[in-house]
Order: C-alpha cells, then sequence, then structure tokens
C-alpha cells in the first residue's frame, strides 16, 4: 500500500492505495465519486473518461498512483457552481443526448475536453473524437447533436426533433 | 405549435439531470456495509466433464470466506426456462437442468465452474487461481448443422439429440404448401445467417445478495428490466424462498435490450451466498464475463423460398430455420425463434400461405436468448431479403413490388395467428419515399461515381408485434406466465402523485413520459407526479420491460387505475358541491358542476379524501389510492418502412451509412422527443448488426470476438444523422392510449435496408452480387466482389 494525493474537482483527495489499483477505481471506491463508470476492461468505452492536468484520460487505463499530484476533474465537478447544468450538461439535457446514462459521464467529459480544443468542431470532427466513447442507446444521432449545440452551432435543420 | 405539457408533448428528461451529474445510483454504485465480494471461476474450455475440484489451497489464501462448487447447489434447483414450445409431432420440447454452478459436466465457456467469495476482490481473484480442475475433454459441438447430424457428440448426455424442438407454424400441410410452389410463375429462394450478436448495455452485470437474521428476509439488488420476474422465478423455481421474504431492487440501469431480462446464475448465487457467508455478496461482472455469459442473441440460419405468380403477386411463402439455443435455455429462449419469429412472417404483405419450420438447436455455447426484437428481426430480415432479391430478378422496382403485395384493409388475419388491428402500410411508404428524398437519388448515385465509389439504395418494411398478450392465449401457445401489468396511483393529501408501475425504465424515459398521461388526464403539471419503478419492495407488481411493451402495458394499467382515481374523486366533489356524480366534470384540475359556476380543485378533492371531516363515509372509504393489472386483448402492431443509402468503395469493399429514413407509424405518441431517441438507438444497433458485429466461435468453442478489440460495436463515426419521420398514425385500437411501441423498430427495420442498399450498390458497379451474409465487413464486400 502507498499513499497517493491528488486534488479531485478542486479539493484535496488522498488514500492508501495498492499497485494495482486503477484511478477509476480509486475515484469510485475510495472517494464515492461513482460518476465515473466502468464499462470495460479493455479501454474502449469510455464511460470513466475524466481530467487530469486538462487532458482527457481514460481512468480505466491509469493507475491512481500516476495521477499523484495531478488536478483531477470528475463528472460530479462539471455543474455551474449555483449547481445547475454547464453549457454541455444542458445541451445533453435539451437535445435528449442520453438515455440509460451510463456512457453519459464520459461523453460529457469527451466533449468538454474536445470544445476545450476545437470550439466549433464540425459534424465529421465530432465523430472522430467520439471513437473511444460507447453508447448503445442513442445511435449517437443526439449526442453528436447535443456537442454542436454546446459549441454555439445552429442544430435546428438537423433532422428530427 | 408544438404542445409543452401533457400527451404529445416533448418535456425535458427529469431523470437527466441526475445521469448528467455523476449522481444517478446504478447498481455497482451501491456498497452494502460489511460485503464480501465473489469472484466466478469460469470455464475455459467448451465441454468437458469435472473429474475433481480442488479448492483446499484457495480455501486458505488470505481473505477468503467461502468457497462454493456446483455440489454446494445440488439440492437448489436449475434456472427455469419461461416457455414451453410443443413441437409439430405435439411432444414437448426438449429442456436440460440449468445448474447455477456447473456439477459434473461443462457446456460452454463462460459457465462457473466455482465461486470464491473474499473480503475483497483482489483476494477472491487471486484465490481463484489456487483452485485445482481435473478436467475430462469431450468433443465440442458448435456447429448447428453439424449438432443435428447422426452421430453428433451431444451436449446433454441425458437428452435424446441436440434438438430442442422441430416446430411447424402457419399451414402445416406440405403437400399443399408445395403445390402452390409447384404452380408458381417464380421462386425466389435464399439462404442467409442472421448473425449472433452480443447486447452489450454498457453497463456490465451486476448482483449484490443481502440477507436479515433479524427478519430473515433478502434483498437482491440487481441489473434487470424486471425485478418481479426475477423475484418470481428466482423464488419459486431456482432457491424454494418465499416471494415475501424477498425484495429485488433494480436501481438505476444502464441499459438492457433484453439482455438483463433473464434470470442469470449470478442472482441466485448471490442471494444464496448472502444468507450462507453470513454478510452481503457483491459481484461485478467485467466486461470480458459479460461476452461469455450475458445470454446472446440472434444466430439463425434460414432458407426462405417465395413464390410469385405472373402478375407478381406473393402466393406461398416457406421458410426453414435452424435457431441456436446454447448450451442451455435462457429464460425466454425457446420463444423467440418460434412464437416471436413465427407469427411475423407474413409482414406486412398477403401472402395467402405461409409455413414457417423452426429447428433449435443445443451448442456448446452461451445461451443465445432475446435481444432487441426477438425474433421479429430475424423474420423481418429474411422476408426483405428474399422480395428484393424476387425484385432483382424479375426486373420489378423493389418498392413497388412491395406495395403492389401490402396488406391494405384492417383488420386483417394473417396466415401465421394474428390479426392486425390497424395500420397504414402505403401512407408509409409514401412518407418514407418523402423523407429519404429518393427523386435526389440519382444525382447523388452519380456524384459518388464521380469519386469512384458505388452508391446504393435500399428499402425494406417491417411490421412487429409487441406488448405480447393475452395472458390465457400465450399461456396456450406454452408461455409459463402472465403477460399483464399492473400499476398502483397513490395519490397524497396534498394532491402530489407516486405511481408504481411494474414497468423497468433502462434509458426508456418512464419518470418524464409516464407523468405526462397522469397529468394529462387530471388536467396538473407533470411536476406533481413521481413515477417508481424497479422496487419489488415499493412497487405491487409488474412484469417489467421488454417487447416495447411499457407503455402499451404498463402505460394502460396506469390509465385504468387513474379512471379509478378521478371516478372517485368525482364522488368526493359531488358530495362537496353537493351534486350529482354523473354531473362532476373535470377539466385543467378543476372539477365543475355541469352547466354551474360552481367547481372545486383538485388539490381540495384530495385533502378531503384523507381528512374526511365533510364525507359520505358511509358510501366511500377516505383516501384516494388505486390498482389496475391491465392484460391486452392483442398485440400491437407498429409498422414502417426504412431506406438506406451506402456508398461502397470498390477498391477496398468499406461500406459507409450515408443516410438513412425511417417513417414509422406507432400509433399515438406520448413523448416525441423520447420516440425519436429510442429509433435511433434502434438504427444504432440495426446498423451495427449489419455492418460490423458478430460473434464468433470456433469449432473448440471459443468465443473468439469476446472484448470490445474484437468485437465491432458502432461508433459514432459508423453512423450518419437519421431522418426520422412518425407522422403517419393509425392508433391501436384495444388500449386506451392508442398506443403501439416503439422500443424495437429501428433494430428490427434497419438490417435489411442495409444491405440491400449494399446490394444494389455493387450491381449498379456491374458486380452480379445477389447476396452477402452480415456483418458487410470490408472483406466479406470484397470477396463478394471479386469472388
Amino acid at each position: 500500500m502507498a499513499k497517493v494525493s491528488m486534488t479531485v474537482n478542486g479539493k484535496a483527495a488522498s488514500g492508501d492505495v495498492e499497485g494495482r489499483t486503477l484511478l477509476s477505481s480509486f475515484l469510485r471506491e475510495q472517494l464515492g465519486l461513482t460518476g465515473t463508470h466502468v464499462g470495460c476492461d479493455t479501454s474502449q468505452c469510455g464511460a470513466c473518461v475524466v481530467h487530469v492536468d486538462g487532458k482527457a484520460v481514460k481512468a480505466c487505463t491509469m493507475l491512481a498512483q500516476e495521477a499523484e499530484g495531478a488536478e483531477v476533474a470528475t463528472i460530479e465537478g462539471q455543474a455551474n457552481a449555483d449547481g445547475s447544468l454547464n453549457t454541455i450538461q444542458q445541451a445533453f439535457q435539451d437535445h435528449h443526448g442520453l438515455q440509460c446514462g451510463f456512457c453519459t459521464p464520459g461523453m460529457v467529459m469527451s466533449a468538454a475536453a474536445l470544445l476545450k480544443d476545437n470550439p466549433k468542431p464540425t459534424e465529421a470532427e465530432i465523430r472522430d473524437y467520439l471513437e473511444g466513447n460507447l453508447c448503445r442507446c442513442t445511435g449517437y444521432h443526439n449526442i453528436v447533436k447535443a456537442i454542436m449545440a454546446a459549441s454555439g452551432q445552429d442544430v435546428s435543420s438537423i433532422a428530427a426533433e | 405549435m408544438p404542445k409543452d405539457n401533457g400527451i404529445g408533448a416533448s418535456p425535458k428528461r427529469r431523470e437527466d439531470v441526475r445521469f448528467l451529474t455523476g449522481a444517478g445510483n446504478y447498481t455497482d454504485d451501491i456498497n452494502v456495509h460489511g460485503q464480501a465480494h465473489v469472484h466466478f471461476l469460469r470455464a475455459d474450455v467448451a465441454h468437458a466433464t469435472i473429474n475433481s475440484i480442488d479448492t483446499s489451497a484457495a480455501e486458505a489464501m488470505p481473505g477468503v470466506v467461502k468457497i462454493f462448487t456446483g455440489a454446494d447447489f445440488a439440492e437448489v434447483g436449475g434456472i427455469p426456462c419461461g416457455w414451453g414450445v410443443t413441437d409439430r409431432h405435439g411432444n414437448p420440447q426438449q429442456e436440460p437442468r440449468h445448474p447455477i454452478i456447473a456439477h459434473d459436466t461443462i457446456r460452454h465457456v463462460g459457465e462457473i465452474v466455482a465461486a470464491v467469495v473474499a473480503d475483497t476482490l483482489e483476494q477472491a481473484r487471486d484465490a481463484a487461481e489456487a483452485i485445482e480442475l481435473d478436467l475430462g475433454d469431450k468433443p465440442a459441438v458448435v456447429n448447428m448443422g453439424a449438432a443435428l447430424a447422426d452421430g453428433s457428440p451431444k451436449v446433454h448426455e441425458d437428452l435424446t439429440s441436440n434438438l430442442c424442438y422441430d416446430w411447424v407454424f402457419g399451414n402445416p400441410d406440405d403437400d399443399a404448401v408445395q403445390a402452390a410452389f409447384d404452380s408458381a410463375a417464380h421462386v425466389t429462394t435464399l439462404e442467409l445467417v442472421n448473425n449472433r450478436l452480443v447486447a452489450n448495455p454498457m453497463e456490465p452485470r451486476v448482483a449484490i445478495g443481502d440477507y436479515s437474521r433479524a427478519t430473515d428476509e433478502h434483498t437482491l439488488y440487481t441489473t434487470s428490466q424486471n425485478p418481479h420476474v426475477i423475484r418470481l422465478l428466482m423464488c419459486a423455481f431456482v432457491l424454494g424462498l418465499p416471494e415475501h421474504k424477498v425484495r429485488v431492487i433494480a436501481p438505476d440501469v444502464g441499459g438492457g435490450f433484453g439482455s438483463k431480462i433473464f434470470h442469470y446464475a449470478e442472482e441466485a448465487f448471490c442471494t444464496f451466498a448472502a444468507k450462507a457467508c453470513g454478510r452481503a455478496v457483491k459481484w461485478t461482472s467485467t466486461r470480458a464475463e459479460a461476452f461469455i455469459s450475458d445470454a446472446h442473441g440472434r444466430d439463425h440460419v434460414t432458407k426462405i423460398e417465395l413464390a410469385l405468380d405472373a402478375d407478381n403477386n406473393f402466393t406461398a411463402l416457406r421458410t426453414n430455420t435452424m435457431a441456436n439455443m446454447g448450451a442451455y435455455l435462457s429464460t425466454f429462449s425457446t420463444s423467440v425463434p418460434s412464437y416471436l419469429h413465427g407469427t411475423l412472417m407474413a409482414g406486412n404483405y398477403k401472402t395467402p400461405i405461409v409455413q414457417v419450420n423452426v429447428k433449435t438447436v443445443f451448442t456448446n455455447t452461451v445461451p443465445v436468448d432475446a435481444y432487441r426484437g426477438a425474433g421479429r428481426p430475424e423474420a423481418t430480415y429474411q422476408l426483405e431479403r428474399v422480395i428484393d432479391k424476387a425484385a432483382r430478378e424479375l426486373g420489378a422496382d423493389p418498392v413497388a413490388l412491395r406495395r403492389q403485395n401490402f396488406i391494405t384493409e384492417f383488420p386483417y388475419e394473417t396466415p401465421v395467428a394474428l390479426t392486425y388491428d390497424t395500420g397504414d402500410y402505403v401512407a408509409t411508404m409514401d412518407k418514407l419515399e418523402q423523407v429519404a428524398d429518393v427523386a435526389g437519388f440519382a444525382a447523388r448515385r452519380a456524384e459518388s461515381e464521380k469519386n469512384g465509389k458505388l452508391r446504393g439504395f435500399g428499402v425494406n418494411c417491417y411490421i412487429e408485434a409487441c406488448g405480447i398478450a393475452p395472458s390465457n392465449i400465450v399461456g396456450m401457445l406454452g408461455a409459463r406466465a402472465g403477460l399483464y401489468d399492473a400499476a398502483t396511483v397513490r395519490v397524497n393529501a396534498t394532491g402530489s402523485i407516486s405511481v408504481m408501475v411494474g414497468a423497468h425504465s433502462h434509458g426508456q424515459g418512464h419518470e418524464t413520459s409516464f407523468p405526462q398521461v397522469v397529468a394529462d388526464m387530471i388536467g396538473i403539471d407533470e411536476s406533481m407526479v413521481d413515477i417508481v419503478h424497479g422496487d419489488t419492495g415499493r412497487v405491487p407488481f409488474g412484469m417489467g420491460t421488454y417487447g416495447s411493451r411499457s407503455i402499451a402495458v404498463c402505460g394502460s394499467a396506469m390509465v385504468r387505475a387513474t379512471e379509478k382515481i378521478i371516478a372517485k374523486a368525482k364522488k368526493i366533489a359531488a358530495h362537496l358541491m353537493e351534486a350529482s356524480d354523473a354531473d362532476i366534470e373535470l377539466k385543467d384540475g378543476q372539477f365543475t358542476v355541469a352547466g354551474t359556476d360552481k367547481s372545486v380543485a383538485w388539490g381540495d378533492v384530495c385533502l378531503t379524501a384523507y381528512v374526511p371531516h365533510n364525507y359520505p363515509l358511509e358510501e366511500l372509504e377516505p383516501g384516494l389510492e388505486e390498482t389496475a393489472f391491465y392484460d391486452p386483448a392483442n398485440f400491437t402492431y407498429p409498422a414502417g418502412a426504412y431506406a438506406c443509402e451506402v456508398e461502397v468503395d470498390p477498391d477496398t469493399g468499406k461500406v459507409s451509412i450515408e443516410r438513412f429514413a425511417a417513417a414509422d407509424d406507432f400509433g399515438n405518441i406520448i413523448n416525441p422527443m423520447i420516440v425519436d431517441g429510442q429509433v435511433h438507438g434502434g438504427l444504432g444497433q440495426g446498423i451495427g448488426q449489419a455492418l460490423l458485429e458478430n460473434a464468433a466461435y470456433d469449432e473448440d468453442g471459443q468465443l473468439l470476438s469476446a472484448s470490445f478489440m474484437d468485437y465491432a460495436m458502432p461508433r459514432a463515426d459508423d453512423v450518419p444523422f437519421y431522418q426520422v419521420d412518425h407522422s403517419c398514425q393509425t392508433p391501436c385500437t384495444h388500449n386506451p392510449l392508442g398506443v403501439k411501441g416503439c422500443g424495437e423498430a429501428g433494430a428490427i427495420g434497419s438490417p435489411p435496408a442495409v444491405v440491400n442498399a449494399v446490394i444494389d450498390a455493387l450491381q449498379s458497379g456491374g458486380k452480379n452480387v445477389a447476396h452477402i451474409d452480415m456483418p458487410l465487413s470490408p472483406a466479406r464486400v470484397w470477396a463478394a466482389m471479386n469472388g
């Protein structure tokens, strides 16, 4: 066991972990931040995407100890200070970009990372960027639409309500 | 102007806020104080005898609480099959015992051989490594044709063969059917495979068993689409527990698509082990486990023949299908290739003679059961492919050939036992041609050709049967359960309402759409109505969510219970206003006496029901709570037409979906936004089946595509924006909302459109390709083009 310390959603967090403890396990089991989901064991599904020092990372693919001293952001810290949904979260609700909600935290965190680097992505750029985030419910239609809307683009001409 | 409240409106989903902020409560998010963890040692060979299991070294490992093997479950029942099919000779299906833990024989890779319960998951995994197994190799049976051949090794030694049942449906008279083919002007024959799939909801399965010695009560937290069904099956057939001592909770569930209907060994194990170990026992599936323990879907091999007369009218249809059951019969496995498939073989067409022949087969593979659509995609795929092939052989337009053979008068009795109550297939096809912009296809094809690509257009129709019922009829057909649903409407003293529903929402948005109905009926704001679901301790009863039944069956129960509430509330209002019950009207949450200006508000009536000071106590009980059970008179029949446009790269065989259009008739619609989303998701899965997904086994019974690295799930860049329309609406005639169900349409209706489009593209490029089996991977398409 080794002690690991990091900042999670702006607050100091620490705990004792085994060498094999994944960042996703540390967040879920030791910090109780169960919004970060684990949907596979091969780093394909992206339900566990968090930000580590500002970069989107699959938390199942990083050891907790590798995050020593890092700034970690999870879905629990994304809402506005008053508790209201942030722009991306609100766009997902407005455009029905989620159904069962399991992939959603990873989708929101990936979308945030994309829009930070590319504030007005095209449809193709969004679809390409989401290559590492699987959703089984939505057929991706409303996820792509929500991310375009969150970036301030007019989505009214995209098919269906 | 779109509505902003009630039936037909699209309010934002109330469940979204918790999911978008990480506050969802999925089963793996639950931890019970003092819980232990179980790791299942699973078979890594497909077929073997278990000569011995030595757990002594493992038991001595740190943290180990107890290790279970098949012997511990010798006195426990097997996992039941919920549907008994009678074969063509009147005999029952062959039904092997389905143990919780393999006892003396392993029958598929992934079957549980031992279960290690330890303080931590890591300790349980480490200890499992120390279990010594002595196995005797047996030959694996994987291919269905080989499994049915004389002399094949048997999956179950105590059965007579690997045949589960040999079933015929529709017209059983072989000679009469053959005569129809003999007299046909044209016969089109097609042999095809409906590829085996893995449902893969993004949330893997989880089960937590908890037991209270103080009350002798069990609690099972599980990722289920139907907690009451799990409680019933587990209590009555597996563990022999009284239902009132067992509570099953299915909290937020991260998708199901059928795979979370079934009662699984892990649920019974955790319930059993919690009492045996004296502490809660938790299991969370890895994705690797999910691939080899969640029931798979589809896996049919079919020959279909279509007879036409000289005017291109369909005169007869005959199918021969082998359907894989896997090693054991999962909960609804036997109903899928029989009644959920055979009854749909008429499709949207007035073919007078239909004969469906199905052999179901045991193999050394994971059990196969319902996956989104369940039998109906298999029926639709073969029918809509053979029609397209017939059109090509006859030089007919595929759309015109379909239109010519549409059923146009309703109600319509099919030759495969259904009565379609309503529909308008011409209208949905008209709408499709508009939405898909058929007129612009030639220009788009020319543009693709300029870019060196082949462009194809494919269309298909579909019909599905949702809300399986009535219970007495399905009972005669072999169902071992009722297929009604139930709802309790509990009005609180201050007028807010909790509706306890037997349906379970795992992505369908019931928490938003169900209150729309109740609020609309009473005329109050939706925020005053909440849905309670997923907990046998809070919901009286229910059969759960599958087969696109939630709004049609459970929603109808909710309407009936709300009608009872309104009827009682009117009596209270009549008393308060000193009027006759018959003169009371309810609108916008106000009770009025017809023809007067007297009124009393909803909230005042509710308060009076619970504070009955001025109340007709001699005639009416206090309180305002009503329950209804609703057993539908018939299935509902959503139908529609889908169109796909693809580009094929002739150099690589890579297919890309350029456009996909859907015109659906779902009857009346409660929440259009949610309906669109359901169709989108179904299309994504159907396109996945057509182009990407395949659960492939090798001849030794090893699943080759057993992770997301090998099993190609559809990704965002595999699919386009979809054009979805549901403006054609012929309301269901026999349920109070006129609704039909929309959950599976997309998955049922899309695979044939994709394949038809690819064939069209290849033929436009001069390639004489009549069929390619799904998934249409670049390798398969390239091989077909260059074959």
